[in-house]
């Protein structure tokens, strides 16, 4: 239908980012949704990559490294398991 | 962490990554990437020497008056670029108003003004990650 | 309980399709006759090299067209480094508080 610029493969990295964003609300393990939240972040880099934005891109990458890293050590001074 | 081969690889590994973070602050008005993204990977290299190689390692890198001093310095950097224009005569914040010279197009001095904020912001993000994390790390459990 | 749970599930689906409706209806992504590319977007693209001096265009528009925005900004950020400092920094220096 129509004329869109988003491939199929774009497509499918869209999809892992819903499957991911909705794996880390039903993950109890904090540690574990963590680790999910940095691969939401690498996939949503390349999907800015995709639409040709790599400014876009980059700063997604190092903001999204750097806040898995805050919330690791956010987690390592409080408790791991929700609730 | 006092593990070997972490030890040897970061420090194989940071000198590179502190120079590409530096490079993504001078060349965000050429090329891809801005003084955000270049601040971010600074600061994420001064955190990954503090996590492999002890708080107090960290620590004696980057000391609490050099991060106080940026952290307060650099908005105070931003207003004094835009305070330029003003004794110029032209509005706050103003580049090509101000009669500045912007270069020649693609130069690294290119843009008049917006290396030296670009500058400003970058150190200061940089700083503003290294202060969130030992903040986070030295409060007691 | 139970009596709740259809209500609450029909509303979700009704927002659902108001939502999957207003989604159907915009314009292809990236066609040049979208609305979003508008005059401003076109004058940015024609002058910035001339007005900045600068390469990259969204540099250009970050820290020179709206770098009274990005100064702000800033200041956000250290407003922030301050609340966790304010709220995390238990050391006292000696002669502090009581």
């Amino acid at each position: 239908m129509g004329f869109t610029a988003v491939d199929y493969g774009t497509m499918v990295m869209l999809l892992i980012l819903v499957v991911a964003s909705l794996a880390m609300y039903f993950i109890k393990d904090l540690l574990h949704a963590v680790i999910v939240y940095g691969a939401y972040t690498l996939i949503m880099a390349l999907v800015w990559l995709q639409m040709n934005t790599p400014d876009i891109a980059i700063t997604e990458a190092a903001a999204g490294i750097a806040m898995t890293v805050l919330m690791m050590v956010v987690i390592s001074r409080t408790a791991r398991k929700e609730d | 962490m006092r593990d070997f081969i972490l030890k040897r690889v970061a420090a194989l590994l940071l000198p590179f990554i502190q120079m590409y973070g530096l490079y993504v602050i001078l060349h965000g008005h050429v090329s891809p990437g801005g003084s955000f993204a270049g601040g971010i990977v600074v600061g994420l290299a001064f955190i990954a020497f503090t996590t492999i190689y002890g708080l107090e390692r960290g620590r004696a890198k980057v000391p609490e008056k050099v991060t106080t001093l940026v952290e307060s310095y650099g908005t105070l950097w931003y207003g004094m670029m835009g305070m330029v224009g003003v004794f110029k005569g032209a509005p706050f914040l103003a580049n090509k108003m101000a009669g500045i010279d912007l270069g020649e197009l693609g130069a690294l001095s290119s843009g008049g003004l917006i290396g030296l904020i670009g500058l400003g912001v970058g150190i200061r993000v940089a700083s503003t990650m290294i202060t969130l994390f030992f903040t986070m790390m030295e409060e007691e459990p | 309980m139970k009596l709740r749970t259809l209500p609450i599930l029909f509303i979700l689906l009704l927002a659902a399709y108001v939502v999957l409706v207003a989604v159907a209806e915009l314009p292809p992504y990236g066609m040049s006759g979208n609305p979003v590319q508008n005059q401003v977007s076109e004058g940015y693209i024609e002058n910035a090299w001339e007005e900045t001096g600068v390469l990259n265009m969204i540099t250009a528009i970050v820290l020179d067209y709206r770098a009274y925005d990005t100064m702000f900004e800033t200041i956000v950020l250290f407003t922030a480094v301050l609340a966790v400092i304010i709220t995390l920094k238990t050391t006292e220096k000696e002669g502090g508080g009581k």
